[in-house]
């Protein structure tokens, strides 16, 4: 297990810095959202990203893909969680991408992959029912009908939901709620007959959308992975996201602390820089700790799970629970420690803490994982 | 790839056949074996054990051959580690000598010195211990006030140690000592070697809340020490100071990892003592409370893995306060959890009543609360972190 970057690597995580500093600041999320953007991030930005490989960093050679890995790409969604840069990374490169390609037939793969790759083809995971993750708990239905299903249910937290061409809808084919069992995953157009997206706009000012599904007719071939079976199919490609997700908010957490550092070094009370105060000394070193121990464990998520290793649950569950505890610390007290300039609008520090939370709920917050990782280890 | 394997298959045979059956239960801590002149071996495979890893140089495995050590890289020291701790072996020898001095002598010993201290500590043939703190020189250790006057052949030793863990039963002592009270406090400093066996040298234990004794106040009066066991050269003790502490807590970063061969897990102590349900620990407060410990105790681990990786096996840097902080604390909590999971079981003293894992669990609680004092508080390393490694101004 790799907790040290190859130079390959290394040179991949330098690109994405640069590529997204220069690129994809701050500032260019707070345009999005003041510009109430449409698409929620910039189509030529991901068409870069694209052609810099990173759409199909998931995505097997044969299907034009980079077939990097989880390494890679978590190298990139660190880097963008750096500027918290809005873009399908997420939904489509991580998420959509190893669905299809773990769990998609040969010609699911061949219809979709391949456009994925080249940044033409945008995806959204369509899971949560609830207010918190919750994989198992589908209501959700899908009957038989015609020799295909009918779909039926109400979904929300859809990333990227209202701009997705193609959505991964988790429905249920038997059993109840809660039920590991009886779940299939369908693949649904964006723009199927009986479905309505209602975009949400959420406090981060990432993309998010209400999916209401109402008699959506599909045939046989929507299915992707087994019928009855789609926690299996799910399972692997939540545990990407959970890792990947963790690096994002790992380079989150990182650039705000850099920037709080950097304000105590500069802000001067008393006739001196606050960074000399001890009050705050302290607490910026048990910050420095907690980004080294997150960093850690989203190292070895990302390997383990490119390594095909037989805990990549437990060490996504380890590095999704810490890197959100570090984002959650670090975001509070960054904007604690701007003191009044922190709290406005102006400053870019809140929106650290905005999407911290955000990126929290996302996939199993920390009572979650924790909760996951007890019984993963057997208590 | 292949050499490390093959290095992993035969370093597992090797323990399977030669560590002693008793070796790998879990040990008392009167079986913990320190070495020294006065060194007994309560059980004599302990002794066995011991002789068979010094005769391969596995009491120290990355010191050179030359000097008593294994040779090994990195990598390979890492194996043994994981192999030593999947068989449940003990440790054979700890020491102060291993963790400490031996780093420093190598870096900064002259050869003399190297070959006369280094061979003697990884057999455990001398035990060493720490001459630091004084009384009115505890995290302000620079502040020292113990004198050392050269004279002719010799300096000529004055002074008052404290908290001198085990100086009763340590041989020598390695000592920070004032060899110019005119200069800044940090530069008057220097490091020597002491032999204790002098009339000069008294040690007076001092008992700790755990009810043990393991450190002392250490009197020196007018001893006689060559200048030759002068490390690192006049006035520069605290360059080595510094060093030594480093690897000290980088040391006690590591408390809750030492070899003492199988345990109960904080899990398993909690469903024997809380109760389960449907296999999970049943109280579900204390459930997460275990499993936000053993995260942090994972991520950790790994952090201390990366850091091994990153600095190839070099020395760790002002990044050890970070360890020996998180370390300590997290060791804490862990005694924290355990008392919570073992409820009044815990809070018994002696005699019947409580179990004998139960009565070395109170104990080490209480000398748990040590670890964040001793190599430094933890608000002192929070101090370095944030002036070395943060760069923030004072
Ligand atoms: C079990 C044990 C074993 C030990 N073994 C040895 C040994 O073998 N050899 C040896 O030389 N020493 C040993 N020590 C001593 C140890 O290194 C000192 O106790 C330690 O450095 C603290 O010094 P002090 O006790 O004088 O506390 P003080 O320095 O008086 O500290 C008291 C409190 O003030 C805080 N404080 C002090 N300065 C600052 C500051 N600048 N900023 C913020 N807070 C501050 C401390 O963190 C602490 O909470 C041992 C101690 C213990 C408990």
């Amino acid at each position: 297990m790799a907790l040290v970057l190859d130079s390959e690597t290394a040179l991949i995580r330098d690109t994405a810095l640069d590529f997204f500093e220069k690129r994809a600041p701050v500032s260019a999320l707070r345009k999005l959202r003041d510009d109430k953007d449409a698409l929620g991030f910039s189509l030529p930005l991901w068409r870069q990203m694209a052609e810099l490989g990173w759409a199909g960093f998931l995505v097997p050679e044969a299907y034009g893909g980079a077939d990097y890995g989880c390494l890679g790409l978590g190298q990139v969604m660190e880097a963008a969680g750096r500027t918290l840069a809005a873009s399908p990374l997420l939904a489509t490169a991580l998420i959509g991408a190893s669905a299809l390609a773990l769990a998609g037939s040969e010609q699911q793969k061949a219809a979709h992959l391949p456009a994925l790759a080249r940044g033409e083809r945008l995806l959204a995971l369509a899971l949560e029912e609830g207010a918190h993750h919750a994989p198992f708990a589908i209501a959700a239905t899908a009957r038989p009908s015609g020799g295909g299903f009918r779909l039926d249910g109400e979904k929300r937290f859809v990333l990227d939901g209202h701009v997705a061409d193609l959505l991964i809808v988790a429905a249920r084919t038997s059993g109840a709620p809660g039920e590991r069992r009886g779940i299939t995953l369908f693949l649904v157009p964006g723009d199927a007959r009986g479905l309505t997206r209602t975009r949400t706009l959420m406090v981060d000012s990432r993309n998010a959308a209400r999916l209401s599904l109402d008699g959506v007719e599909l045939g046989a071939d929507a299915v992707l992975g087994p019928v009855d079976g789609g926690a299996d199919a799910l399972d692997p490609v939540l545990d990407r996201a959970r890792a990947g997700l963790a690096a994002e908010m790992l380079g989150g957490a990182a650039a705000a602390f850099e920037r709080t550092v950097q304000y105590l070094k500069d802000r001067k009370q008393f006739g001196v820089p606050i960074g000399s105060f001890q009050a705050l000394k302290h607490r910026a070193a048990a910050m420095f700790c907690e980004i080294e121990l997150a960093r850690s464990a989203v190292l070895a998520a990302l390997s383990a799970l490119d390594a095909k290793s037989s805990d990549t649950g437990a060490l996504a569950s380890l590095a999704k629970a810490k890197a959100g505890d570090a984002f959650f610390l670090i975001s509070n007290e960054g904007v604690q420690m701007h003191g009044g300039i922190g709290m406005t609008d102006e400053h870019e520090i809140g929106f650290f803490l905005k999407r911290a939370r955000a990126a929290e709920a996302a996939f199993g917050d920390g009572a979650f994982h924790r909760d996951r990782y007890a019984s993963l280890m057997g208590y | 790839m292949a050499e490390l394997d093959a290095f992993r298959a035969e370093t597992r045979a090797w323990l399977e056949a030669n560590c002693p059956p008793s070796m790998r239960t879990p040990m008392p801590d009167d079986e913990i074996v320190w070495g020294g002149r006065r060194a007994r071996f309560k059980n004599p495979d302990s002794k066995l054990w011991l002789e068979r890893m010094a005769a391969r140089g596995w009491t120290v495995p990355t010191w050179p051959k030359r000097y008593g050590g294994g040779g090994l890289a990195p990598e390979e020291a890492r194996i043994l580690e994981e192999e030593m701790r999947r068989l449940n072996c003990r440790s054979p020898l700890q020491s102060f000598g291993i963790w400490m001095l031996g780093p420093v002598l190598l870096e900064y010993g002259s050869e003399a010195q190297k070959a006369a201290h280094l061979p003697a500590i990884a057999r455990g043939e001398i035990r060493w211990c720490q001459g630091y703190s004084e009384p009115e020189a505890g995290s302000d250790l620079a502040g020292l006030r113990t004198r050392a006057v050269p004279q002719g052949e010799h300096f000529l030793v004055n002074g008052h140690k404290i908290w001198t863990s085990y100086a009763d039963l340590a041989d020598w002592i390695f000592c920070l000592v004032r060899t110019d009270p005119l200069a800044k406090k940090h530069e008057g400093i220097s490091f020597l070697l002491i032999d204790m066996d002098d009339p000069g040298i008294r040690t007076r234990p001092i008992r700790l809340i755990s009810g043990a004794s393991p450190f002392c106040e250490t009197f020196i009066e007018n001893v006689r020490v060559p200048l030759d066991n002068l490390v690192g050269g006049l006035n520069n003790g605290w360059t080595i100071a510094k060093k030594l502490l480093e690897h000290e807590r980088k040391m006690i970063a590591s408390i809750g990892e030492r070899q003492r061969g199988a345990e109960r897990s904080l899990a398993q102590l909690a469903k024997t003592y809380c109760g389960a349900r449907d296999g999970k620990v049943a109280d579900a407060v204390l459930r997460d409370q275990i499993a936000r410990h053993e995260i942090d105790q994972r991520a950790f681990r790994l952090t201390q893995r990366r850091a091994a990786e990153e600095a190839k096996g070099g020395a760790p840097g002002p990044a050890s306060a970070m360890f020996k902080y998180y370390g300590t604390e997290l060791n804490k909590r862990k005694f924290e959890l355990l008392l919570q999971c073992l409820g009044t079981q815990a809070l018994g003293w002696e005699g019947d009543g409580f179990a004998a894992e139960e009565k070395r669990i109170t104990r080490e609680w209480l000398r748990s609360k040590a670890n964040s004092i001793e190599g430094g508080t933890s608000e002192i390393q929070l101090n370095v972190i944030a002036k070395r490694v943060l760069g923030l101004p004072d």
